[in-house]
């Protein structure tokens, strides 16, 4: 019978949760490197033993960890981040020149076929990869180095490049989203970079349409679908039917489309769900009700999910790494909330319960679905 | 041998309980002693001091025999009951509230 493990960072450790197929019945493990900062902890597709977690903390700094056994033992490896050649400079919040110095990992992406290879987007915003178990990292600053760097600039949340999809059926494509840069697409495994956030329209910079300034939270692929993607920008629900060459807003009829996940059925790639937030002042769901927002029709159309979730006080974010969707069927989808949350439905959607209620803030949470 | 004593999470990482007790070849300075701590205990590289620049990391400290050591050279000596091992080199985790 299949399984699922969902890996969830916090701001004070990591949490591993199992079940089963039928996602009723869960099994808590953790905390893991308890009081550290866990940004993010995600599985290798090809080795679902293969883990690898982002540790970081004020006073430490950048730790990596990896697991061989599905997260019962860990082992430290490399935690050096060098940026290629001369960093050179970014924009800070003043509009003065700020060189680019490593703060944090933010997202891993182990690679689709080499359990040894791993991409991590860091802050300031890059991507390393490592193909050695995550012992040594290199830049591929290619990106970094697109000519539009040195215009970059941070989000209230730090410069990072949060986003990496791998597409499954061309390996020399990948995406990657920065705050607040954009988005951008290599079709060269990653020695170029080009920004593809035509359409989009970003009311805070001073030339809406820029080539890059957007503060994209998150974007999203269907397996299934490489070329179809989505996106939760700072405000706004974007698709793109061409690999990012063109955006368009499905922000349709979500009561606010502000927000930070958003997600793909594993099954359905028209069917995607994002939680929408009250505005970019009030970082809480709105109107005090958590509900996960449903369109079955790739955008315009929503629907609120609501069975399950706290309907009246409810004051908690949903971050940009904090939904996942295994590979069962009827899919499972899983959210963390800033109050410490986990919640799962077992039926795509349709009913919710919490798995935990009373973790630390969640930063990030994954799903690996097991045979 | 030197005796180093990490915080907290430090240890964890590193996988000790207690204090450290290092072999250190040659004059005792907080670089050398670092020097021998992350050949030990390479899980550590980074955390205390950066991997290139060796700059100490902001919010920690090295203090021995009630001195703040924190802002001596790297190759300063260290003061003689560390180089003796009778008092420990402590790396503190600066105070943070909330």
């Amino acid at each position: 019978m299949s399984r699922v493990r969902v890996l969830v960072g916090t701001r004070k450790g990591a949490f591993i949760l199992s079940s089963d197929g039928k996602r009723e019945q869960w099994e808590v493990s953790g905390p893991h490197f308890a009081g550290w900062e866990m940004y993010h902890v995600k599985g290798s597709p090809v080795d679902p033993n293969r883990l690898y977690a982002s540790q970081s903390s004020g006073w430490f700094g950048q730790t990596m960890q990896r697991s061989n056994d599905g997260g019962t033992t860990w082992e430290t490896v490399g935690n050096k981040f060098a940026y290629d050649g001369v960093p050179g400079t970014h924009q800070w919040y003043d509009g003065t020149a700020h060189p680019w110095e490593f703060k944090r990992v933010w997202h891993l992406e182990p690679s689709l076929t080499d359990p040894d290879t791993v991409y991590a987007g860091v802050e300031d915003a890059a991507i390393f990869r490592s193909t050695d178990g995550g012992q040594n990292w290199n830049e591929l600053p290619g990106l970094r180095g697109h000519g539009s760097g040195p215009r970059w600039q941070p989000g209230a949340g730090g410069m990072c490049l949060h986003t990496i999809i791998l597409d499954p059926s061309n390996s020399n494509r990948m995406y990657t989203a920065i705050s607040a840069a954009g988005a951008f697409r290599t079709d060269d495994g990653g020695k170029t970079w080009k920004p593809i956030n035509q359409g989009l329209r970003s009311q805070f910079i001073p030339d809406p349409t820029a080539e890059v300034g957007h503060c994209v939270h998150h974007v999203a692929m269907s397996p299934s679908r490489p070329g179809v993607l989505f996106m939760q920008k700072h405000w706004d629900v974007m698709r793109s039917d061409n690999a990012g060459d063109l955006w368009t807003e499905v922000s349709g009829n979500l009561p606010t489309d502000f927000g930070f996940v958003i997600d793909v059925h594993s099954h359905e790639p028209e069917t995607i769900y994002v939680v929408p937030i009250k505005s970019d002042s009030e970082h809480y769901v709105h109107e005090g009700k958590l509900r996960v927002f449903r369109s079955r029709s790739g955008g315009n159309e929503w629907e609120p999910l609501t069975k399950g979730l706290p309907q009246s006080n409810c004051y908690v974010n949903v971050l940009r790494d904090a939904m996942a969707v295994d590979k069962l069927d009827k899919c499972g989808i899983y959210f963390g909330t800033t109050g410490g949350q986990v919640y799962a439905s077992a039926d795509a959607g349709d009913s919710w319960a919490p798995i935990v209620r009373d973790l630390p803030a969640v930063l990030s949470v994954e799903v690996q679905t097991l045979s | 041998m030197i005796r180093v004593e990490l915080p907290y999470h430090l240890r964890n990482l590193a996988h000790v309980t207690g204090e450290v007790q290092l072999d250190v070849q040659g004059p005792v300075t907080q670089r050398s002693v670092l020097d021998a701590l992350e050949a030990q205990y390479p899980m550590l590289r980074g955390t205390i001091r950066d991997h290139d620049t060796k700059k100490r990391r902001d919010f920690l400290r090295f203090f021995a025999c009630q001195q703040d050591l924190s802002h001596e050279s790297a190759d300063d000596p260290l003061p003689d009951e560390v180089a003796s091992g009778k008092e420990p080199l402590l790396v503190i985790g600066a105070i943070a509230g909330g």
